[in-house]
């Protein structure tokens, strides 16, 4: 295999601690303890390497990177050796000195989580009291700062009837974008599926909703839109293909394709504590392992989208079938598409079971 | 954006607050880097949004462009409108 391209993106997990506790977190059910998570000094080389190797953006995730006290540092070192710095944060633990000191370090763009658009049901599906009212406080902080606010809304089917409100809430906060993602079933999301799985008519409904807002807020929202697999005809193009523009490096330094990539059993993947960055991305087994179309199946490989969707998503495919490598059952020509389907509709027809909150112990 | 920035001949447009046209080493090559977005500028992209300074008017840079390329003002102003209001309208260009 030829030598596969440069990254251009950096998701930077700098810890698994956080004060909410979102029953569809993107973390893995094995939450890291602080004690294994990278040091000031190993964070400072590995975001250096990043620089050498290509990438271009840096998005400073977790848990929630405000906890550690060295998140500035690290903003300042990426902006040294010429990153462009995101920060992904729930905002709870912000006030108006630590983003100011951000800014000074070089962040350019800030996005802020919310829950709902109320305080009863943000607090409710977030885990934390209080959480919604601080969120507020802080997206006013943010853009007087200056910078460029996007609100991340995770919807699924006990949000989305407010989803139309997000929206004017996203205006009335001055964001530039907002992200609404359907939740993606790994990890804590795929333990809670039942609680969050929307109906089908949930799902066309807040298509429309997006849809009209999109023509009514264009030119002041952008509106960035992620579909729920299980309802979809082909799958997303995860990650724009495994280890093709992205890598991800959670709290302890293991380097990912994606940053569910660790629900996948049997993998194997490398730690920058024992090999460069650039090594593991253009050598280490787990990246090579479903990179290209080689590895692909028949049905996909022999499929006129294959360098589009490249497969679909290896963790989901995972999930749902216990084979990484077969075809993403969110396609409608995988033999399991079906069984998804139905599986979607029953639970969504269903009065949805109590959450699973994210917590250390609780999986 | 409490307004949508509508781009016309006077319009002074300039990169949005925090979007970065960088030189890509690595690439070599330019890239707007801009909040969850970075794209690669075609030639003729590039040649209009390394015009846009905050202080060249669209039809100081329409003027330019047609004088460059020898190319009839009508279709440059085409091009450069469009193009400038489609980067407006996602928050990558303001005035």
């Amino acid at each position: 295999m030829s030598a596969p391209d440069r990254p251009y993106a950096l998701l930077a997990e700098l810890t698994h601690r956080c004060p909410l506790q979102c029953p569809y977190c993107s973390n893995p059910l094995g939450l890291e303890r602080a004690a294994n998570e990278l040091t000031t000094d190993e964070w400072r080389r590995v975001i250096a390497e990043a620089a050498e190797m290509g990438v271009l953006q840096i998005h400073f995730s977790g848990g929630e990177p405000t906890a550690r006290r060295d998140l500035t540092e690290l903003v300042k070192h990426a902006t040294e050796v010429g990153l462009y710095s995101n920060l992904i944060t729930a905002g709870v633990l912000l006030d108006g000195a630590r983003l100011e000191a951000l800014v000074g370090a070089g962040l350019e763009h800030v996005q802020l989580s919310f829950q709902d658009s109320e305080a009863a049901g943000a607090d409710r599906i977030g885990g934390y009291r209080g959480g919604h009212a601080k969120k507020l406080d802080v997206a006013k902080l943010v853009r007087a700062a200056g910078l460029p606010l996007t609100l991340n809304l995770v919807v699924h089917r006990q949000n989305l009837p407010h989803l139309g409100d997000l929206l004017d809430m996203a205006v009335a906060l001055d964001a530039q974008r907002v992200e609404i993602a359907h939740v993606q079933y790994y990890g804590w999301a795929l333990k809670n599926r039942a609680a969050l799985m929307p109906s089908r008519a949930q799902l066309d409904e807040a298509t429309q909703t997006v849809e009209a807002a999109r023509r009514r807020l264009k030119g002041i929202l952008v509106i960035d839109y992620v579909v729920p697999d299980y309802y979809a005809r082909r799958p997303k193009s995860c990650m724009g293909g495994w280890g093709r523009q992205f890598l991800n490096i959670s709290p302890s330094g293991k380097v990912l394709p994606c940053h569910a990539a660790e629900t996948i059993a049997g993998f194997t993947f490398d730690s920058v504590r024992e090999r460069s960055l650039a090594d593991i991305w253009e050598n280490s087994e787990a990246f090579n392992r479903f990179r290209g179309t080689d590895w692909m199946p028949e049905l996909c490989r022999s499929c006129d989208r294959r360098e589009i969707d490249w497969g679909g998503c290896r963790c989901q495919a995972f999930a749902l079938t216990g084979n990484a490598a077969a075809t993403d059952p969110a396609c409608a020509l995988s033999p399991d598409h079906a069984a998804l389907v139905d599986l979607a509709e029953v639970e969504s027809g269903s009065a949805p079971p109590d959450f699973v909150y994210r917590r250390i112990g609780a999986a | 954006m409490s307004t949508r920035t509508l781009i016309g001949e006077a319009s002074v447009p300039r990169l949005g607050p925090h979007v970065k046209l960088r030189f890509d080493k690595q690439r070599d090559q330019w890239i707007v880097l801009a909040p969850e977005r970075l794209f690669v500028p075609d030639s003729v992209a590039l040649e209009i949004i390394r015009r846009c300074d905050g202080v060249a008017t669209v039809a100081a840079i329409v003027d330019a462009l047609a004088a460059a390329y020898k190319a009839p003002r009508d279709t440059i102003l085409r091009d450069v409108s469009t193009l400038l209001q489609d980067l407006a309208d996602k928050g990558i260009m303001t005035e």
